[in-house]
């Protein structure tokens, strides 16, 4: 090391010894810290709901809507009347399961459809012209309107209940694909046109990587509405033989049974935080290691 | 020594450099002129070579069409009219952003060039090993770019434009992102690698002092349409010394470019 007056390379130095002098400093790598904060919140919020729930339950519904109690069973008779006796409990959780399994498949055909139809939109905007639109109108429209129509020419097995989740939730993940494949940073198009990259060459070593963060966004967008077109397409095929989630509650709601229903909307709800954290994770594991922001 | 000076209009003469067998030139522009679609005329009637172990730099305002000169160059833009003649295999492009894909750490990264160019996989790796050393990054294959400081992140953009071996650099204003200070250890990891090297290099830049320190040779440009307006032989020998910066004779020629460029902006 020469000393620090004379930091520079030598005239007359070895090629291969030559120093170098980095100044400027690489931004720090922020640590994973442990903060009470991510505890603390959502238990201390969590704490005050259950409280205004019971409240609501012995006081709250008589005083301000003049409503009987048992329209809202305190947590406690949720938790007894639904998952301490086991047939309420059998039948909540295989609907769960029923539920989970249309809403996975969903998503992952979702998934492949998406992104399918995204890339084909990226590579053409001719495709892109055709095919947004319809797309938006799919986003705009009340798809619950037409899952009568849809029950009565596919019947009430699991395949249309599987197309109408897609439906519901196939927007976010093209159009996030889409894009995230066309944000692609303009310097690094011409590197790549620079070295004579094949168009496939492109989609796969620049675009895909480079579009990864905002894939994944519309993932996790995607997987909750998948959950909820799962759910609410149930309610819909009534007379479904792998009875969902949605079917259940609907059959409690119809005997009026309500801490059964109150146990099958915490089910859901689990499912729905279980599938976010799912995603988060992923992404994490995915672009975490090189995205700028991740969270 | 004194600068040598020519006003570009009538034929240019040439003066000697060090060794000058008159080599064929790696870069001639042939009356090039170039007229976006959008009418705006970047550059008119330009003719000049660089030859191998010429270091030219461009000077000029902004907007008067410099870059315009590596896109055309580099084949990224066709010129509108006149031609370009270079050897496009031999030609190593450094951005004005380091332009590193987020997703791969500074190895693959510098990799990136000769992985699609076809290089095997151990050849790759290892001349990425060898460039990354060469600019000083060693130490620092597994980051990512997001690790890495401004300056940092242009060296390992100068690695990456090394794997290929090129013969002709074009730099396009590479350094105009980082600190004074900074650009100037860039400068002179430039300067080295030209030293040991002696590829043809076109660099494009707006800073006067760095032009001078780089260059064999600077040329001013005038704005839109982009034209050469004068030219400068810069006479020190290389390697050249980061004090180089502060000999009298240096501050003489920046301060003759400096007022050639003030005429050419009005």
């Amino acid at each position: 090391m020469s000393d620090l007056h004379n930091p520079y390379i030598v005239p007359g130095e070895d090629a291969g010894e030559v120093e170098h002098h980095i100044l400027d400093a690489a931004p720090p790598t922020p640590k994973a810290k442990f903060e009470w904060s991510t505890v603390f919140g959502p238990l201390a919020l969590f704490i005050v709901f259950m409280g205004l729930w019971q409240y609501m339950h012995e006081s709250g519904l008589r005083t301000f809507f003049d409503k009987p109690g048992f329209l809202v069973p305190s947590p406690v008779t949720v938790i007894n009347e639904s998952f301490m006796r086991s047939r309420p409990r059998g039948k909540l959780l295989t609907g769960l399961q029923w539920t989970a399994f249309v809403a996975f498949i969903g998503l992952a055909i979702t998934i492949v459809v998406g992104m399918a139809l995204a890339t084909i939109m990226a590579r053409a905007k001719w495709a892109e012209r055709a095919v947004y639109p319809y797309l938006v109108a799919l986003q705009a429209m009340p798809v619950l309107a037409i899952v009568p129509v849809i029950a009565a020419v596919f019947g009430y097995g699991l395949g249309p209940r599987i197309f109408v989740c897609v439906m519901i939730s196939i927007f976010p993940v093209a159009s996030n694909t889409l894009f995230g494949l066309l944000s692609v940073d303009k310097g690094q198009h011409d590197l790549f046109t620079l070295s004579g990259a094949s168009r496939l060459t492109r989609l796969f070593k620049l675009q895909f990587p480079s579009a990864m963060p905002a894939i994944f966004t519309g993932f996790r967008i995607s997987a909750g509405l998948s959950v909820i077109g799962a759910v609410v397409g149930e309610q819909f095929f009534r007379q479904g033989s792998k009875p969902g989630i949605g079917i259940v509650i609907e059959e409690y709601r119809q005997k009026i049974r309500f801490p059964q229903i109150y146990g099958g909307l915490v089910l859901v709800a689990a499912l729905g935080i279980a599938v976010f954290l799912l995603f988060g994770w992923l992404t994490k594991v995915v672009v975490g290691h090189w995205h700028e922001s991740t969270r | 020594m004194e600068a040598t000076t020519q006003a570009h209009d009538d034929a240019p003469t040439r003066v000697p450099r060090m060794n000058d067998s008159v080599s064929a030139p790696a870069l001639s522009f042939n009356g090039v002129s170039m007229v976006y679609p959008d009418g705006t005329h970047a550059l008119s009637e330009t003719t000049f070579d660089v030859r191998p172990g010429e270091f030219v730099t461009v000077v000029g305002p902004s907007g008067c069409g410099k870059s315009t000169l590596l896109k055309i160059a580099s084949g990224l833009h066709d010129p509108t009219t006149g031609s370009v003649t270079v050897d496009r295999k031999k030609v190593g492009y450094v951005f004005q952003d380091a332009t590193l894909l987020q997703w791969r750490n500074v190895q693959r990264n510098v990799e990136l060039l000769a992985e699609l160019a076809g290089v095997p996989k151990a050849e790759r790796a290892q001349r990425a090993t060898d460039a990354i050393q060469m600019v000083g990054l060693g130490g620092f294959e597994r980051k990512y770019p997001k690790q890495l400081s401004g300056g940092m992140k242009m060296r390992a953009s100068l690695a990456r434009t090394l794997v290929l071996g090129p013969s002709v650099f074009l730099f396009d204003e590479p350094f105009g992102a980082v600190d004074e200070i900074t650009r100037e250890r860039l400068n002179d990891e430039v300067i080295s690698l030209f030293d040991r090297q002696r590829f043809a290099a076109l660099f494009i830049t707006h800073s006067i002092s760095e032009a001078v320190f780089l260059s064999t040779k600077v040329m001013v440009m005038s704005a839109r349409p982009g034209r050469i307006v004068a030219e400068y032989d810069i006479p020190f020998d290389y390697p050249r010394v980061p004090d180089l910066r502060f000999e009298p004779e240096f501050a003489h020629i920046c301060g003759e470019i400096s007022h050639a460029l003030r005429g050419a902006h009005t």
